[in-house]
């Protein structure tokens, strides 16, 4: 009985984040485009490309994800959903597991499936691909469960945008130098899994405790 | 056992806490830095390496450690305020973090012209360096969630947050001179029983550290003080304070 509530939250942002599909394309627009800048504003040559690639692939996903973050709880707050959830009875930490998880699915799983186009563009070897797949997929959960703490707490605020970026950049900088450093660490045919495995504990982290504090800043949010 | 501490919960007296304390925080803050500064900066012993040019570590040090204090002062108050509901806890926090934010910037500048002679450099992307200015990042970025709020005792609260969740960076800038080989020296005072730096050398480095730590947290008191002010003007004992204070300056 209970898991159906959660599944019918979950069914209700998954058809809402379909139907609006521009809404969806725009963050991975984005990201196509940020990368798109590095070969004309650095350098086209297949070295440079190869050795910065992984970290621009990294720093365009986490400006797209900002982009698309604000979406998590933003249209939820405004139209009262998020009331609703409050007042449900459900616990609101569980309810805010739910919403990250569609929040990954719709913005992070599509950003994977570009990752090809994005190796190929910046001429990174199948190790060093290997390597960035395996840290986006440990890495993007991270990101939303930690963005949502803050995308919680400036959903109430009319001018949201750019202090969540300048609330969450700081915090992402650890995983993007993790990560960077494991690609590069199978650029040179290094293992990497003491990195990945840096990712990963950080990860549990996030999910252990993550949930309270987005259910906490939800609160905040609605006073 | 905490029971003294819940009348300061209530911002009357917390605001006259600040009174009493406020004269004896910046006392002791003047007489340690004028004791430290030029013990430290004139009369300690040369550096057998660096020769003049290590002085500097009489600012940069205290104010180096004293950013990663006041940031875990901010997040314990911001603990404190989310577990009691204490109003005056969210002020503390929010007074602290421009001072903390100044510290961290004194701490970078000051390691910046130390580097230069040093290392030959200004800046290098060294896990400690970094790790600092992600802190002085952190700081800016619950000051500006906490100034973009027009109920501010929600700001307080969402600021709060925030700093928790910053205060994981805190342990990655102390064990980054252990866990990365950087450039950066390790820890040279934190090491009590076999200390690595000269007894003449060191208490003036102690001295300032504590004369860093009283100046802080002198204007905490001024900076919370104004807080409570600005966010109670309303109540009635802020507007018998604003009475008498203006009648005192009319005679």
């Amino acid at each position: 009985m209970v898991v159906a509530l959660y599944k019918g939250i979950f069914k209700r942002d998954m058809s809402i984040a379909f139907q609006q599909k521009a809404e969806l394309m725009q963050p991975l627009m984005f990201l196509l485009m940020v990368v798109t800048l590095f070969p004309l504003g650095v350098s086209p040559s297949p070295d440079t490309l190869q050795r910065i690639g992984p970290g621009v692939i990294w720093i365009a996903a986490i400006l797209s994800s900002l982009m698309a973050m604000e979406r998590m709880f933003r249209d939820d707050f405004q139209d009262g959903a998020m009331e609703q959830y409050v007042l449900s009875g459900l616990p609101l930490p569980a309810i805010s597991i739910v919403k990250v998880a569609g929040h990954w699915l719709v913005s992070f799983v599509p950003l994977l499936l570009l990752s090809p186009l994005l190796a190929v563009f910046l001429h990174l070897t199948i190790d060093m691909y290997i390597a960035l797949m395996l840290t986006l997929l440990l890495g993007t959960p991270l990101l939303s469960l930690v963005g949502a703490i803050a995308v919680g707490l400036t959903v109430g605020l009319q001018k949201g945008g750019l202090l969540l970026a300048l609330l969450l950049i700081p915090v992402f900088i650890p995983l993007l130098i993790f990560a960077t450093s494991a690609v590069d660490s199978a650029a040179l045919q290094l293992p990497y899994h003491p990195q990945l495995a840096i990712i990963a504990a950080m990860l549990l982290l996030a999910a252990a405790s993550a949930p309270f504090a987005i259910a906490y800043s939800l609160k905040v949010s609605q006073n | 056992m905490w029971k003294w501490l819940h009348p300061y919960a209530k911002t009357e007296e917390a605001y006259r806490l600040c009174i009493t304390l406020q004269p004896w925080f910046w006392m002791g803050a003047i007489v340690c830095l004028l004791i430290g500064t030029p013990w430290g900066l004139a009369f300690a012993p040369q550096d057998y390496q660096q020769g003049d040019s290590f002085r500097i570590i009489y600012i940069h040090v205290p104010s180096a450690i004293l950013s990663m204090g006041t940031y875990v002062a901010m997040a314990v108050a911001a603990l404190i305020g989310m577990v009691w509901q204490w109003r005056t806890a969210y002020m503390t926090m929010i007074a602290m973090a421009p001072v903390g934010a100044v510290m961290t910037f004194i701490a970078l500048f000051t390691g910046a012209a130390w580097g230069k002679p040093m290392w030959g450099a200004w800046w290098v992307w060294d896990a400690r360096l970094t790790s600092e200015l992600i802190l002085l990042f952190l700081y800016i970025g619950v000051i500006a969630l906490y100034g973009a709020f027009e109920d501010k005792q929600q700001g307080g609260k969402a600021a709060g947050v925030m700093a928790l969740v910053g205060v994981v960076n805190i342990p990655i800038i102390h064990y980054s001179v252990e866990w990365w080989n950087t450039l950066h020296q390790g820890a040279t005072i934190s090491k009590f029983d076999n200390p690595s730096i000269a007894p003449e050398m060191l208490w003036p480095l102690l001295i300032n550290l504590l004369g860093f730590a009283l100046f802080i947290a002198a204007v905490t008191t001024v900076r919370l003080r104004n807080e409570i002010i600005r966010r109670e003007l309303h109540r009635p004992w802020v507007q018998a304070l604003a009475t008498t204070y203006f009648e005192n300056k009319r005679t």
